[in-house]
């Protein structure tokens, strides 16, 4: 196959939400690229060459390159094709966008994952988790850092979109699939009309996979974790998305403040 | 001195995390003013800045917060842009932000556990504590091959992310009774702290190192009482 004008392959998995965002800003500032479907329970080579230390997708290839970690392919392009930025102009806003993809990525996602491993009483407290950190974002976009916007970007879609929207619609699969209440309209209107919202664009129709495609996956992974919660190691399988890792990573802190991190395969 | 507005810092002294922003101010000589906090009995301003972390570092600048270490450093380079921290170049910039992430990721991560590990003291779990903290010694030492610091000829993003180890990790050696930085093993990472260590802005720098020692004993004591934390 003849490598696209660009020069750039990603290596990913379908249901991947890390990779969907890479998808996306590629998409959104119209390059063209090669796509590397990955089976996260056979790992290619390439991948593994690309990827020695993490070994997982999303990675981008650009002119034999590899970059990867999501929020930093994301930055990357955003540097290397600077028509239709995805991140802000202005130092402050990028620094909020910053710490905004953090929390997406070492709190809400882990929060998240952890509803999606648990159940019962445990499950119900983690419920209780991902509605804080949920909080947390309305209450920027009602009176904090995102008032008044459409998008955390502004009138266009920007980074912290990007990264808060794919993997947001796990949350109505997750709801479905384990008959809780994520993201109730009710508590959450902002940050549930910004997500409609962000869904109806036709660069994310293009990319989110079919709702029907991700419960089934979804499906199959929670009886899968539910089936081996008995075993020693309750660690998710390999072909997850949004689960958990036991590990706890600290965050810029002396003091003993326990994040979970979450983390793409 | 720089000056670009006023610049406050909300610390601690014996966090890494915090030092990385000062030497980032120090290497681009910004003037700031300092603010030690009291971990256990946070101050209200420390709240009302970061109320989602509750954490130092904090950085203010004109009276708007900035909070997460790298991401202030970013924030600094990029207000401050002489003396840069950063590449130019975007995939060198990408290379930064990973080794960055990394050190945040897995090495912190290690070094945490292995220090908080210890006084469990069952020889396969330490052990393998001590591996995982060497597989990570060996990816940087291997990054490092054929250069003085992880930024080149000059200390940059990466160094200052990972400069928690040129200190820290000695700290954490003597603490938990435990040795990993063996220069036949990783002949370029022992070389870099040493090189690290010599830059002025970092040098003079540097908590003291018996009270740092001494404070790490106390917060693996309180780890032990709380093993679950």
């Amino acid at each position: 196959m003849e490598q696209a004008p660009s020069g750039l392959k990603l290596f990913g998995s379908w249901a991947s939400s890390y990779t969907h965002r890479v998808q996306l800003a590629l998409k959104l500032k119209g390059l063209d690229f090669e796509y590397m479907e990955e089976d996260l329970n056979n790992k290619s080579p390439s991948l593994l060459l690309y990827n020695p230390v993490y070994k997982k997708v999303p990675v981008l290839l650009h002119l034999d390159r590899p970059i990867v970690e999501s929020v930093i392919i994301l930055q990357y392009i955003d540097e290397t094709w600077t028509d239709r930025p995805i991140m802000p102009a202005d130092p402050y806003e990028r620094a909020v966008a910053r710490f905004w993809c953090y929390f997406a990525d070492d709190k809400l996602g882990p929060a998240v994952g952890a509803v999606f491993g648990l159940a019962g009483e445990d499950q119900k407290a983690a419920v209780a988790h991902v509605h804080e950190n949920l909080k947390l974002i309305e209450t920027e976009l009602r009176e904090g850092a995102f008032k008044g916007r459409r998008f955390f970007g502004g009138d266009k879609i920007g980074i912290l979109d990007i990264v808060l929207g794919c993997g947001s619609y796990w949350l109505a699969v997750f709801d479905e699939v384990m008959e809780v209440k994520l993201v109730d309209p009710e508590a959450f209107p902002l940050f549930h009309a910004w997500l409609r919202d962000f869904e109806e664009q036709e660069e994310v129709k293009e990319i989110i996979p079919a709702i029907d495609r991700l419960l089934e996956y979804a499906r199959g992974i929670r009886q899968m974790m539910l089936s081996l919660k008995d075993t020693p190691t309750a660690a998710a399988p390999a072909a997850t998305t949004t689960t958990t890792t036991t590990t706890t990573t600290t965050t810029n802190d002396n003091s003993n403040v326990a994040v979970e991190s979450g983390s793409s395969v | 001195m720089v000056s670009g507005g006023e610049v406050k810092l909300f610390g601690m002294w014996a966090s890494p995390a915090v030092r990385r922003v000062e030497w980032a101010l120090k290497l681009k000589g910004i003037k700031y003013e300092y603010v030690e906090e009291d971990i256990s009995n946070k101050s209200g301003a420390l709240v009302q800045y970061n109320p989602i972390n509750k954490q130092v570092p904090v950085l203010l600048h004109n009276g708007k917060p900035i909070v997460e270490s790298l991401v202030i450093l970013e924030y600094i380079d990029e207000v401050w842009k002489h003396h840069p921290i950063l590449p130019k170049d975007p995939y060198e910039r990408a290379m930064a932000r990973f080794w960055a992430a990394y050190s945040e990721d897995k090495v912190a991560l290690m070094c945490r556990d292995a220090v908080r590990r210890v006084f469990f003291a069952e020889g396969g779990e330490r052990a393998k504590a001590i591996e995982c903290l060497e597989e990570t010694l060996r990816a940087l030492d291997g990054e490092l091959e054929g250069k003085e610091f992880f930024g080149g000829e000059n200390i940059g993003f990466s160094d200052l992310v990972l400069g928690w180890m040129a200190f820290w990790l000695g700290v954490s050696e003597e603490v938990a009774s435990f040795e990993v930085l063996d220069p036949k093993k990783f002949p370029w990472f022992t070389s870099w702290i040493d090189n690290f260590l010599q830059v002025p802005a970092i040098k003079e720098n540097l908590p003291p190192r018996d009270k740092t020692v001494a404070f790490f004993h106390g917060y693996r004591r309180l780890h032990l009482a709380a093993p679950n934390c």
